[in-house]
């Protein structure tokens, strides 16, 4: 059944977005990640405009975000203040993303900045992540669990501007979240991602915040990031289809759930292995794309016709 | 039924003697109006009408215009990325033809040259000009034609009898919207002897449309609902979860 999708100006099988939409569910309700680096490279791989599908991405990581963090919420895992520093700097850092993102737009590169984007943090993450996993997995088999350090002290923490974070146990300079929060912010607009692969590790690596309020308190964050890229991307591009948003987030509301509800029972090392593998995959296909020769050198935009293609 | 109605009166009129009486060219479009609905999956429109005497028929068919700029990318360190560009004004989003003679060089280059006939007498301004900008011309007709929305014919005129001619004109899914122009010319001996030019708009309608005009006039307000609903799916979802 074909729906037309009023903003990407094309029509598309509704049965295929809710089953893209609850695939990537199913993975960000099993790993805790929005899956926003997955969903972006298929919409545009189904033909959605990267434009468009960059804004509705960031419409539907709305709508993950709310639902993952009220059921952190009630569970008291989220950290508001640290979400609150993270937000200014996500708020300050997105706004500029979507001017870069328009003025990109107009100069031509914004395909090139957005799979570049996509093949240097998505390598980065799926081979930090398979390292990671494949060493845990060895460490458990060889049941030779080393002591961890609690806290490590490293150079960020000589900082200014203390803040101290009760519920993270923490007591750390605001400049940190605060430039993390920057990053991940621009990100989000150019991306069209939550961010949350890149935002957990910060915030477990970086920050030493403990694993429990990581999730609640990144999707806490994201929420408002995404609302704001959400916004200025309608205002400024009119690329947000809230249609095929709305498809894609029922779809990963139900995908979530299954996800949510196998992750316990699935050996959680070699699904993060598989996931990291896609994502690897990912990676390489759009690295492929940059680098091989295209069939069509020559590319079209019109203007002045409307929204331009 | 009323567009039966009309071709039916249309016809009529046609029929009755004397009518187009004077006239040596009669044409109009079974539809004036393309509506885009959801599930559009592309149209027929059909261009009827009546000659005087003998002649060929030429269609030619054109969208709003406006700019397109073409890119064109280059190897830089590893990675292909657009670099030269050229931009085009008064670029057709939609160019068709359709005719009842094969378009080739038997017919007089007086005719086909004022009305743009053939891809080649298509008036594109390049900024910059100069003979650089010709692969860019050329690639840009290839990308339309790639869209499908630049087509050397789109459909063969057929005559009815002596005087009676039709044309189905096909307009893909993705044909661009707007006010469109469909020059109708009878040529006889290397003259075009008479010329008629109907509109056509192809417009969205429904849901769809609406939403797309909120979202450019409104573009604000559209975001914010945009966030609200998305608040609110998010929570319907957690409510019918929760305690699962």
């Amino acid at each position: 059944m074909q729906i037309y999708l009023p903003i990407a100006e094309l029509s598309l099988n509704i049965l295929l977005l809710l089953a893209i939409g609850g695939g990537v569910g199913f993975l960000s309700g099993m790993f805790g990640v929005g899956g926003g680096f997955l969903l972006t490279p298929v919409l545009i791989f189904i033909g959605v405009p990267p434009a468009v599908a960059v804004a509705t991405q960031a419409n539907n990581v709305v709508a993950s975000s709310v639902s993952g963090v009220l059921a952190h919420w009630s569970k008291d895992n989220v950290d508001f203040k640290m979400g609150l520093v993270l937000l200014i700097g996500g708020i300050v850092g997105s706004t500029l993303g979507v001017f870069v993102f328009s003025a990109l737009r107009a100069a031509g590169q914004i395909d090139l900045v957005i799979n570049l984007a996509y093949v240097t943090t998505l390598g980065a993450i799926g081979a930090t992540m398979f390292w990671e996993s494949v060493r845990t997995m060895v460490r458990q088999r060889t049941r030779q669990a080393g002591l961890r350090k609690l806290h490590q002290h490293i150079w960020v923490h000589g900082l200014p501007f203390k803040m101290r974070f009760r519920r993270s146990r923490l007591y750390i300079s605001a400049l940190l979240p605060l430039t993390i929060g920057f990053g991940v912010g621009l990100m989000a607009a150019i991306m069209g991602v939550g961010g949350a692969f890149i935002l957990v590790p910060a915030m477990i690596y970086l920050l030493g915040m403990p694993t429990a309020v990581v999730v609640g308190t990144s999707l806490f964050q994201i929420i408002f990031v995404a609302a704001n890229v959400t916004f200025l991307q309608a205002v400024q591009n009119h690329t947000v289809d809230a249609l095929l948003a709305l498809l894609l987030t029922a779809g990963g509301v139900i995908g979530a759930q299954f996800g949510g509800r196998l992750s316990g029972r699935l050996p959680a090392d070699l699904m993060r292995v598989l996931l990291s593998a896609v994502i690897l995959a990912v990676a390489l296909a759009l690295f492929v794309e940059l680098t091989k020769r295209p069939t069509e050198l020559y590319s079209i935009a019109s203007f002045a016709l409307g929204i331009g293609s | 039924m009323s567009r039966l109605l009309r071709v039916l009166a249309f016809a009529a009129a046609l029929l009755a003697p004397g009518a187009a009486a004077g006239e040596a060219l009669v044409a109009d479009l079974s539809d004036h109006l393309v509506a885009i609905t959801a599930g559009f999956t592309g149209t027929d429109v059909v261009l009827f009408g009546s000659v005087d005497g003998p002649g060929d028929i030429i269609i030619v068919i054109r969208g709003p215009v406006g700019d397109v700029v073409v890119r064109r990318k280059e190897r830089v360190a590893g990675l292909w990325v657009n670099r030269a560009q050229v931009r085009f004004s008064e670029v057709p989003s939609f160019y068709a033809l359709a005719s009842s003679r094969l378009l080739d060089d038997t017919i007089a280059e007086s005719v086909l040259a004022p009305h743009q006939i053939g891809y080649d007498r298509l008036v594109l301004a390049a900024t910059p000009e100069g003979p650089e900008a010709e692969p860019f011309r050329k690639a840009l007709i290839r990308n339309k034609q790639a869209l499908g929305h630049f087509a050397d014919e789109v459909g063969q005129v057929s005559f009815l009898g002596g005087q009676l001619f039709r044309a189905n004109l096909r307009f893909p899914a993705n044909v661009p919207t707007g006010s469109y122009l469909i020059e109708v010319l009878l040529v006889r001996e290397g003259a075009v002897v008479s010329a008629q030019t109907t509109p056509l708009v192809i417009g969205k309608i429904g849901v769809g449309a609406d939403i797309f005009e909120f979202a450019h006039r409104n573009s604000a307000l559209y975001g914010a609902i945009a966030i609200l609903v998305a608040l609110l799916a998010g929570w319907i979802a957690h409510l019918a979860f929760r305690g699962r």
